[in-house]
């Protein structure tokens, strides 16, 4: 049991998180009945994954990636690689130089592909609503029952 | 035979002829006799062209077009053999007398749509030349669909409820039959066969299946070839009588059917070939299908009442005839399957004409009306009585020459009591077509009597059916150049 | 560099800034929109055309582009190979007939709004391109939500229930992207890679085929692309959204967007997972397999109890999303290559079918199956290209539908499935049956086509006939019947078509 724990849940906590998270906006997206609510349902539906990502590119005693100039206390190929970020360490390092100082810093790349996600999951709630608002004008209503009523009749 | 391969263009040209000349048509299509002109044109362009292969063809050569290649192995290919060169010139030669006939019976039926139907009808032809070139299964394939989509249009030409119904039943029959039996087994073949479908003299699948898997696909292609009218798959054929009658004359009873048949005699001398199914010992099974077909048929044909839809059936029975003569799986008899091809041709092709021709001149379809009609058009229905004779294959018409092979052929193949089938349906085909004509001239019925006024068809519509007749006692005495294309194959 | 080693960005690029170029044009002249698009998309076919040429002049028949010179992994690299060059030119064909064809319906449809539809319209094409160019496995993601959002924009501009349908689709839609996403990033914790070959060569050299990790990104991964293709029982969210689309949407949107989503499929199969671990975990193939049997007939009897023409037209797109997938889980090379083909024959097959349906729409404002009835009188030219895709559709030759059918059904044979044979044969057999019904209603109609006799004018002897034609524009019979023809070409040449992918197919190692 103390395995279990340890093993499963704490050590990967951040993936149960999202996994949390994403069942709970899929329930939204599906259960939900007024189309808001099923939007805010998509919203945290790609929170979620974006957590993930994010969570994914940390490293266990890693400082923020910014480089630094001035000094090179981070030390190049040091010992507190964490896991299986190495391996993305030493392709970096082979193709930029100044990248072996990526090793004591969290991997900024998960990051930047999140920064487009997040784009891209604005766009998407803004059509949405904007669709959602067509449907209000069409039916009266953004209850999905109500809608379906109507478009029954 | 030792297959001498020539390349050559000219089965691509006697295609593209009539492939193109809907394009020419449907430029004159305001000015009909224009119109009419160019398909009359391009009906003698094709014969020729069909007859210029003659010499080489008879010396055993082979003229090859190859026109693509989209399955591996597998090009698109034109071949041209005896059997093929056989078909193509009873198809050729007979479109352009059903040209002139089909002038004069829509101009004196007044049928709409006629630059849609000539438009048609030289695709149909096309492809049945397509089918008759074809070097191997594929392309075989292609033209015997492009043949079904072409004369559809054809087939409902009137628009109505009848043309509707009929439609349906051709396409679902012949589509359903294609698609669910030949197509897989072409498939299989292919694979089977390593990517190799030409036809070959001893058959492509020759010792690549064994007997279970012969039979299966004999079954499929016998079935799936279903223009073959092969019963239970024949219902197509009297339902697609509901068409103007050039039509039922020269695609129901020469081409579409002939494709039928002529594409089972490629899959038994060609595919499967005829010494595996001899060692196999499978003929057997196809000639108490062709067997049954032959008398069942002549028997509803006794019942009907619309000469079309009797003629049709016969049809069906005489499709059998070729079917049952290439299941014996001897020379003799497949000599006779072939030339029989050419021989009713041009005797059913004779009594469709008749049956238009009084439709046009009278309005009269059926039997029962006709009594006395020999009073009316004593040379329509002598000609009726020449298609007749070669129908049942007496002489001194054609169809007596091709009946003979097949009869000798019975023994040939050790089984003689196949012999009565062919008895029986001569009888039979006596007791439903010469009714007709002994009514027609000794009799008097409600619309014709001795006192009736004489009047032959339109000269348009009269003198096809007096050609063709001719050409079924001409054949009688002159059988030597189909028999010598019949031989260059087996 | 020359212009031609720019070919494979500059497909892409040309109509992105024609997307630009169109919204700006557009607020000083509306109508010269649709010039704009039509030469953007005529640029981009040439583009792609001369990509074609240089993938199959190359001796590994590959050619790769490394946008701003960065070296990949690092830099986003386009590559084009005998897997996508002919699905990346067959999306830019059909986009350019669409975009010839949408000139009289745009303005009919979505007046006062031609600008903004034709810049959402080009930047469908941007993504959809995008989505078959790219070989980064996360910039294929950002192409997938470009076209998903202007697709889900271009759809809500519809009549009737597309606003509702469209909500639909935006949900599927982003749970299916999000899921792709996901499984990208479990290949990532991995790899640590984006881009697919290199993806690809660090599974192999680290032997990760055996980790649950890349088991669950390859799952997740799947079946993102499967809803995003409508893949059977995802399927529930298409028809609804394509019927009630305008019908430039439909017809641009029906063709390239499932098959390119089935590119994604294939390359993710075949590229950068291995046949071997794909194939090799159990059972699972037989069961995708079996899917899309069942994809094929539900998708096929559901479109024969449609009474409207775009949505009968829909379901059988969905059935045709199963020969693809079928195809492709076959495990076998002649599949893989009859999967291939058919996302060429059916991105035109379905173009042509859904730009005569859009003539007829503009004809008859109705998509009842009942406004077909007499237009072969009508619209003769538009029903005879409708008909030759219907032909094709079913399977008849020499078009292209044939052949594709040929693959996929000997794959079927090899592989010893036969129920997958039985399902492709029952299949063009039920359209087959809903396509001659819609023939026939089009054939038997009641429209009156007086039969006149010309010598009553009394000039000359002979026969005239009068029809009372009313034929769709120009602007649309032209690429109605660019398609189809071109399924009559595509299935002549299909030769050289399966010659070329087979260069692809024959790399894998099954």
């Amino acid at each position: 049991m103390d395995w279990l724990t340890m093993d499963l849940i704490v050590a990967r906590f951040n993936y149960w998180v999202y996994i949390v998270l994403m069942m709970i906006g899929l329930y939204a997206m599906i259960a939900k009945n007024n189309y808001m609510k099923k939007l805010i349902g998509m919203a945290i539906f790609q929170t979620a994954i974006m957590l993930f990502y994010v969570s994914i590119g940390t490293k266990k005693g890693a400082s923020i990636p910014i480089l630094d100039h001035h000094g090179g206390e981070h030390g190049a190929g040091s010992a507190h690689i964490a896991g299986e970020a190495a391996l993305k360490v030493g392709e970096a390092a082979a193709a930029f130089p100044e990248a072996a100082a990526a090793a004591g810093t969290t991997n900024p790349l998960p990051h930047v592909l999140m920064l487009t996600a997040i784009v891209v999951g604005v766009a998407t709630l803004g059509v949405a609503m904007a669709v959602v608002q067509k449907i209000n004008d069409q039916y009266g209503s953004i209850e999905e029952d109500e809608v379906l009523k109507r478009i029954k009749l | 035979m030792t297959a001498n391969v020539v390349s050559s263009a000219l089965p691509l040209q006697a295609i593209l002829v009539s492939a193109l000349l809907p394009l020419v048509l449907v430029a004159l299509g305001r000015v009909p006799n224009w119109r009419e002109g160019a398909s009359l044109l391009a009906g003698c362009l094709k014969l020729w062209l069909v007859v210029k292969m003659l010499p080489a063809v008879r010396d055993g050569q082979l003229l090859e077009y190859v026109l693509a290649e989209p399955v591996a192995g597998v090009p698109l290919v034109l071949r041209v053999d005896g059997m093929g060169l056989l078909f193509a010139l009873v198809a050729s030669s007979l479109w352009i007398v059903t040209t002139v006939y089909a002038i004069g019976y829509m101009r004196g039926a007044k049928e709409k749509s006629q630059t849609r139907f000539f438009v048609f009808f030289a695709f149909s032809l096309s492809a049945t030349l397509g089918v008759a070139f074809s070097g191997n299964l594929l392309t075989l394939y292609v033209f015997y669909e492009l043949l079904s989509m072409a004369t559809y249009p054809l087939v409902t030409h009137h628009q109505d409820a009848n043309a509707r119904a009929g439609g349906r039943k051709y396409l679902t029959y012949l589509l359903a039959t294609s698609v669910g039996f030949v197509l897989p087994a072409m498939i299989f073949c292919y694979v089977r066969s390593g990517g190799q479908m030409d036809f070959a003299a001893a058959g492509f699948m020759a010792g690549k299946v064994n007997s279970t898997e012969a039979l299966v696909l004999l079954l499929m292609f016998t079935f799936g070839f279903a223009k073959a009218g092969v019963m239970p798959f024949h219902g197509w054929l009297p339902g697609a009588m509901v068409a103007p009658t050039p039509v039922s004359a020269l695609l129901h009873a020469v081409a579409v059917v002939k494709v039928g048949v002529f594409c089972v005699l490629r899959v038994f001398t060609g595919v499967l070939g005829v010494d595996m199914l001899k060692e196999f010992d499978l003929g057997i099974v196809v000639s108490f299908i062709a067997g049954f077909t032959i008398i069942v048929s002549s028997l509803i044909a006794l019942s009907q009442d619309n000469l079309k839809r009797r003629l049709a059936f016969s049809t069906v029975g005489q499709l059998s005839y070729i079917i049952l003569g290439a299941s014996m799986l001897s020379p003799l008899a497949l000599k006779g399957a072939m030339a029989h091809i050419a021989m009713h041709a041009f005797g059913k092709i004779t009594l469709f004409f008749c049956a238009g021709a009084i439709y046009v001149a009278t309005g009269k379809k059926y039997i029962s009306h006709m009594t006395g009609i020999g009073y009316r058009m004593p040379i329509t229905m002598i000609c009726f009585l020449i298609g007749t004779m070669s129908v049942m294959g007496l002489p001194p018409t054609g169809g007596l020459i091709s009946k003979w092979h097949l009869l000798l052929g019975a023994p040939e193949s050790g089984r003689w009591w196949l012999m009565l089938f062919l008895a029986g349906s001569t009888l039979l085909n006596g007791a439903y077509l010469l009714p007709i004509v002994y009514s027609a001239f000794f009799k008097s019925g409600n619309y014709f009597g001795p006192d009736s006024e004489r009047g032959e068809p339109p000269p348009a519509c009269f003198w096809p059916l007096c050609l063709t007749a001719v050409a079924s006692i001409v054949l009688f005495f002159a059988p030597n150049l189909i028999f010598q294309l019949a031989s260059l194959v087996v | 560099m020359t212009l031609a080693q720019q070919a494979p960005a500059l497909i892409l690029l040309f109509p992105f800034f024609g997307a630009l170029l169109t919204l700006l044009i557009g607020l000083y002249r509306r109508s010269w929109c649709w010039p704009a698009t039509v030469a953007a998309c005529a640029a981009s076919a040439l583009a792609a055309w001369s990509t074609v040429v240089q993938v199959a002049e190359s001796s590994n028949a590959l050619v790769t582009y490394r946008m701003a010179g960065w070296v990949p992994p690092v830099g986003i690299e386009f590559r084009v190979d005998a897997l996508n060059a002919g699905v990346v030119f067959m999306i830019a064909m059909v986009s350019l007939l669409v975009a010839i064809f949408s000139r009289t319906v745009v303005i009919n449809e979505t007046a006062g709004k031609e600008h903004f539809f034709y810049t959402l319209f080009q930047m469908l094409i941007v993504g959809v391109l995008g989505i078959g160019l790219t070989g980064d496995a996360f910039n294929l993601y950002v192409f997938l939500e470009i076209s998903s959002l202007s697709s889900y924009a271009l759809i809500a501009m519809g009549r009737g229930r597309a606003a509702f349908s469209c909500f639909n689709y935006i949900m599927m839609g982003t749970i299916g992207a999000s899921f792709y996403l996901l499984g990208v990033g479990y290949l990532y914790i991995k790899t640590g890679s984006l881009n697919m070959v290199d993806i690809s060569r660090i599974m192999h050299e680290q032997d990760l085929f055996q980790t649950s990790t890349i088991h669950i990104g390859f799952l997740f991964i799947l079946i993102g692309v499967w809803i995003k293709m409508a893949f059977f029982p995802l399927h529930r969210w298409l028809p609804n959204a394509y019927t009630f689309a305008p019908t430039a949407t439909s017809a641009l949107a029906a063709p390239i967007m499932t098959k390119v989503s089935i590119y994604v499929m294939i390359r993710y199969m075949y590229t950068v997972f291995d046949p071997n671990f794909v194939f090799g975990m159990g059972p699972r193939s037989d069961v995708v397999v079996w899917l899309a049997v069942i994809a094929m007939v539900v998708g096929s009897f559901y479109a024969l109890a449609k009474r409207k023409l775009k949505m009968m037209l829909a379901y059988l797109v969905i059935a045709e999303v199963g020969y693809m997938v079928g195809g492709a889980w076959l495990a076998n090379k002649t599949g893989l290559t009859g999967a291939i083909f058919h996302i060429m024959a059916d991105g035109l097959m379905t173009a042509a079918l859904f730009l005569s349906a859009g003539a007829i729409y503009y004809k008859r404002k109705s998509y009842n199956v009942t406004a077909l009835k007499g237009m072969f009188q009508k619209m003769p030219f538009t029903m005879g290209a409708f008909a030759l895709a219907a032909l094709s559709m079913i399977g008849i030759p020499p078009t292209c539908g044939f052949f594709s059918k040929w693959y996929l059904i000997s794959a079927g044979i090899e592989a010893g499935h036969y129920g997958f044979v039985g399902g492709l044969l029952f299949s063009s057999l039920v359209n087959a049956i809903l396509f001659f019904r819609l023939l026939e209603y089009a054939y038997y109609g009641e429209v009156e086509t007086p039969y006149v006799a010309a010598g009553k004018r009394g000039k000359k002897k002979g026969f005239r006939e009068k029809s009372g034609r009313d034929e769709a524009p120009l602007s649309m019979l032209v690429p109605m019947w660019s398609a189809s023809l071109g399924l009559v070409l595509l299935g002549f040449y299909s030769g050289e078509v399966i010659a070329f992918i087979s260069r692809y197919v024959a790399e894998v190692q099954f």
